[in-house]
């Protein structure tokens, strides 16, 4: 509750800054306008802006999730094979070094401009820091619990599920944080490198036709698209956390 | 559960240099065998090889049970810190090692275990809901519960405080009863409360201490406790300035 009137205090002042900015500047609201005109525009072109909304969201789920599925399972195999590792994690080095956000040409060229190139952009780019924030907490494994894992006769398999892979939940939780905050970018590369739909396609084609007051619609739900995403991974973290070390505050 | 003796003689190596040349140690069968010295003489490097645990040191020379048959299936450990899991109760840290195994979860006898440590009620708790003391006592369970006729411990001890120490060292005592326990401390008090026979452990081999005669758990304020003390932390210093002559 605390936390909700905090943020919507900053909102407000936010809003009070940019329209003073505004007034007391005189800048055309061509260039900039003010919240008031921006709230016109998304009013007036709110169906617009959410179907667009939608399809840039939905791409954004599925790549993430891909993203995600695919980053964990990586990491894993690479914990348990040390053959996989050998052979792979070159690989997830040196495609790290690429900038994916350089691959969207490439990717746009190779599936077209449907929803297709974009999931695997947003893929892509969830799919590294994920795979190697989780990948090196499974490997940090403290030396105490290896020789408990050494003296009770474990498994690799054992010693990854049971202790291996609770370790390394803070590990995909802070991947999964990075993730996060690179996706939203990952669409707007995605879908301006070609795309007939989505809240990056709508801010390039506003802002070529000069509609500022719409681009700025836009570019504002999708920063609430982010800031959602991030909310949620936030409350997930504390959750999982909560649940996984137990809550502190019953300690007597 | 009997506890065979264990043999340990040869020298101890960290690459080529030798850290402890000319060991020989006969660790009864059923007692309490206290390896004393100070900290980075290689004590925990034994303690590893003994259990087969994977130690950048080697000996060149043999460690052998008495009864003939091998050590390391038939050996736990304790350690200074817990290891418990965080993510775990105390009950599923009990049975953690069997899990590990894949063998099949004995509920009431962890359950059991956890009360003669004095913890019943407390088997939901995760480690950051209970003191240092209480997660040792856990610790001490898990090693309780895998059963085994051999306890390494290195230092479980030394981290809990004065009063703590004494209480979980003495549950030890009692529930380790006829296994083969060899401890290795850097504490002359704790090897003197503890030991049946107790070594010091220096770069040029081990002395075996002396002891008052009583039976341990030996009362820590008593007289001949408190002189056996001084007269081990003397020899001691006695070695120290003899190494550094």
């Amino acid at each position: 509750m605390r936390r909700l009137l905090r943020g919507i205090t900053a909102f407000i002042v936010a809003l009070l800054v940019w329209q003073a900015i505004v007034s007391l500047s005189g800048v055309p609201r061509f260039i900039l306008p003010g919240p008031a005109v921006v709230a016109q525009a998304l009013w007036e072109n709110a169906a617009l802006i959410r179907d667009n909304a939608f399809w840039s969201a939905g791409n954004l789920a599925v790549g993430l999730g891909i993203g995600i599925i695919l980053g964990v399972e990586t990491a894993l195999l690479l914990a348990l094979s040390r053959r996989a590792r050998w052979l792979l994690r070159p690989m997830l080095v040196a495609a790290q070094a690429v900038p994916v956000f350089a691959l969207a040409p490439v990717i746009t060229l190779w599936l077209g401009y449907g929803m297709p190139s974009k999931i695997v952009t947003i893929a892509l780019v969830t799919y590294f820091p994920i795979a190697s924030a989780m990948f090196d907490r499974l490997m940090a494994l403290p030396a105490g619990l290896i020789d408990l894992s050494h003296l009770s006769g474990a498994s690799r398999w054992h010693e990854t599920l049971l202790l291996r892979l609770p370790y390394a939940v803070p590990g995909l939780l802070s991947g999964l944080r990075l993730a996060v905050v690179y996706a939203p970018l990952a669409v707007l590369i995605g879908e301006w490198v070609g795309s007939s739909q989505g809240l990056g396609h709508l801010i390039l084609m506003s802002n070529g036709r000069g509609q500022t007051g719409l681009m700025f619609a836009a570019l504002i739900v999708l920063a609430c698209l982010s800031l959602c995403l991030w909310l949620a991974v936030e409350a997930l973290s504390r959750a999982a956390t909560g649940r996984l070390y137990g809550d502190r505050s019953s300690f007597d | 559960m009997t506890g065979p003796s264990i043999r340990i003689s040869g020298t101890l190596f960290s690459g080529q240099t030798p850290l402890i040349s000319g060991l020989d140690l006969m660790l009864p069968g059923e007692r309490w065998s206290v390896l004393l010295g100070q900290s980075g003489v290689g004590k925990t490097s034994l303690l590893r090889l003994i259990a087969g645990l994977p130690c950048a040191a080697h000996l060149e020379g043999q460690i052998t049970c008495g009864d003939g048959m091998l050590i390391a299936p038939r050996v736990t450990m304790m350690a200074q810190d817990d290891q418990l899991l965080p993510w775990a109760s105390a009950h599923d840290n009990v049975t953690i090692c069997s899990r590990l195994r894949g063998a099949p979860v004995q509920p009431n006898r962890a359950a059991a275990l956890l009360a003669k440590v004095g913890l019943s009620g407390l088997q939901h708790r995760k480690p950051t809901q209970m003191s240092a003391g209480q997660r040792q006592r856990v610790a001490l369970a898990r090693t309780l519960y895998e059963d085994r006729a051999i306890v390494l411990l290195d230092e479980p001890f030394s981290a809990l405080d004065a009063m703590t120490r004494q209480s979980v060292q003495d549950l030890a005592v009692n529930l380790l009863a006829n296994r083969t326990v060899v401890l290795i401390t850097h504490d002359p008090g704790e090897a003197i409360r503890l030991a049946d026979a107790a070594w010091m452990i220096t770069p040029s081999g081990s002395t075996q201490c002396d002891l008052p005669s009583s039976a341990m758990p030996r009362d820590a304020a008593a007289t001949e406790t408190l002189a056996a003390q001084a007269a081990l932390l003397h020899q001691m210093r006695g070695h120290i300035s003899g190494d550094a002559a």
